[in-house]
């Protein structure tokens, strides 16, 4: 039914593919490592861990990954948990206009945030939140919020009600069942949400580049940015700086791919 | 309501006030935060759009209403039609390469030994962890157009002459780096479409003496349809908005090659210091965006 020729050349493809994606990121890795570096793929003559230690030891890149890992944490923590307290009555009563409610709400997640960076940047001036960490980090969870209540919702909805209704009996009160029964069920889905927001935080750049002003409150994106864009770039520490930016991007796609192959094994509760 | 209205006259007043909380308190934060930094400067962005805002000079001080006049400057404004059609072209690139190229990878993956599979797919996955900053660096050094450049090494090696990619066909170059990025997106989709094409069928098809194109063409591809329309529209929306890939590959250069409508709205409104039509045009992206949307939301409710 295949024919030998067929497999072949699917091989041949994919393993074509499979080197044109992968020799751009192999500059970098090998640059990183190269105390010669230029920009363009070659294999060092010498190798050298000096480019990632003069990354780290500059205080101003320091503070960048540090400022980086507030917003992003900060963002995270704050989506996560407004998501979850508005996800509970849309998830548990009939509202009045919920379901165009849902999908106004789905409508604005879909809708790109570059859109309203303008008008956003006049409204940080209005509010005097230039250049403000916090609203930053206010403004990216707004922005997170549609998303985040959508998937929040769908995760509490396969939360069996009856658990909730067991706590009740017990004498639990509401806020009660949601911390002590439906938010630890329903932790793989908090930590999607989580993981999502985090990746997309650290790795925005338009955001902070037009709402923050002074240079000691840049991100790791925005100040790799600024790094990239100066004359005369050393390109083995740009290489270094990439690798060490992307690490969590990285790190946290790994840890996601095992929640979403775990998945909800609640369905089974109700019974018995 | 109904039930609740029922049942209400047996709560306690500790009990009425929990589910008042449960019901209605538990959205407020997440409505404030919808309400003023989403819903709030969308109508803000309408009213400033009609005056001449700006962030310095006469104008700052002295706001104006100025009517339709921004809207009158973007229909005769040469640059305004030049972003929009690189918006196009960008965008039809993008989305034609994604899918096809995800398409083509899934279909060439499926039923393939597991462990290549898992290498190739991991290979490129890689452009699509990295955040958008280092997607930029990575494809500027591969494209980089004096004779270092990665591409430009190989095509030498080969006994070519180097190409200035940058500057001569920077709009291929920012299309191919955005389908670097996302291509992957579109790979995962199709793979799990694919999977869902019952065997069966197929082998029937074959069976009856169809070739692999008439398969693809009858079987797969009318079973994977509804995956290519939602997958299109994602694609778009998330094209629509991309800034800081090409702003730091090409700053919108050279001369303007790759100035979409997000770079030429922030050129506008920060560079030139016209807030006012600045946000005109970002009404413009906005309206494209909303109209996407929609469509987007109405095809997901079919789902």
């Amino acid at each position: 039914m295949k024919s030998k020729k067929e497999t072949i050349l699917a091989y041949v493809i994919m393993a074509l593919m499979a080197v044109v994606f992968v020799l751009p990121l192999l500059w970098i890795v090998l640059a990183s490592f190269d105390p010669n570096a230029s920009v363009g793929l070659k294999v060092p003559a010498s190798w050298t861990l000096e480019n990632y230690n003069a990354v780290i030891s500059s205080g101003k890149n320091r503070l960048a990954f540090l400022v980086g890992l507030v917003l992003s944490l900060g963002q995270t923590f704050l989506v996560v948990a407004i998501s979850a307290m508005a996800s509970y009555p849309l998830s548990r009563y009939e509202l009045k206009h919920k379901r165009t409610f849902m999908y106004t709400v789905l409508f604005m997640s879909a809708l790109p945030i570059t859109t309203v960076m303008v008008p956003v940047y006049k409204l940080f001036l209005i509010l005097g939140l230039m250049d403000n960490l916090l609203g930053v980090i206010l403004f990216m969870t707004a922005s997170s919020m549609p998303y985040a209540m959508w998937m929040m919702k769908n995760f509490m909805d396969t939360v069996p009600i009856a658990l909730e209704e067991a706590a009740w009996v017990d004498g639990a009160n509401t806020i009660q069942s949601i911390l002590h029964v439906v938010l630890p069920l329903m932790l793989p889905g908090l930590c999607t949400i989580a993981i999502f927001t985090f990746s997309g935080s650290w790795g925005n750049f338009f955001v902070p580049y037009i709402l923050l002003q002074s240079s000691d409150k840049y991100p790791a994106s925005v100040r790799l940015y600024q790094y990239f864009g100066q004359h005369g770039v050393d390109y083995g520490q740009l290489a270094a700086y990439s690798l060490l930016y992307s690490l969590p991007s990285v790190l946290l796609y790994v840890i996601s791919q095992k929640f979403m192959s775990k998945g909800f094994g609640m369905a089974g509760a109700n019974k018995g | 309501m109904h039930q609740s209205n029922t049942s209400a006259v047996h709560l306690t007043g500790r009990q009425k006030v929990g589910r008042f909380v449960s019901r209605t308190v538990l959205l407020w934060p997440a409505l404030a935060l919808l309400m003023i930094f989403f819903v709030w400067p969308i109508f803000m962005a309408l009213y400033y759009s009609f005056t001449n805002l700006a962030l310095s000079g006469a104008a700052a001080k002295n706001l104006q209403f100025v009517g339709l006049d921004n809207y009158r400057k973007l229909f005769s404004d040469a640059s305004m039609f030049r972003s929009v059609k690189n918006t196009l072209v960008f965008l039809v690139g993008s989305i034609v390469g994604q899918n096809l190229l995800g398409f083509m990878m899934a279909y060439f993956m499926k039923r393939r030994n597991h462990i290549v599979r898992r290498i190739v797919g991991s290979c490129i996955l890689g452009g699509w962890v990295m955040p958008e900053i280092v997607v930029a660096i990575c494809m500027y050094a591969f494209f980089y157009s004096k004779g270092t450049g990665t591409l430009n090494r190989i095509i030498t090696l080969f006994g070519g002459s180097p190409v200035p990619w940058l500057f001569s066909h920077a709009m291929l170059v920012v299309i191919l780096a955005n389908i670097w990025h996302g291509m992957a997106y579109s790979m995962m989709v199709y793979q799990a479409a694919l999977d869902d094409v019952p065997e069966d069928i197929e082998e029937s098809a074959y069976m009856d003496g169809a070739t692999r194109l008439q398969n693809l063409r009858y079987i797969i591809i009318p079973h994977v349809k509804s995956t290519i329309y939602t997958n299109t529209m994602l694609i778009t929306l998330m094209t629509l908005g991309v800034f800081g890939l090409i702003y730091a590959m090409t700053g919108g250069g050279p001369s303007g090659a790759t100035q979409t409508l997000p770079i030429y709205m922030y050129v506008q409104a920060f560079k030139s210091f016209q807030l006012g039509y600045g946000t005109a045009i970002s009404i413009v992206l906005l309206m494209i965006g909303i109209a996407l949307s929609v469509l987007y939301t109405r095809i997901a409710k079919d789902h």
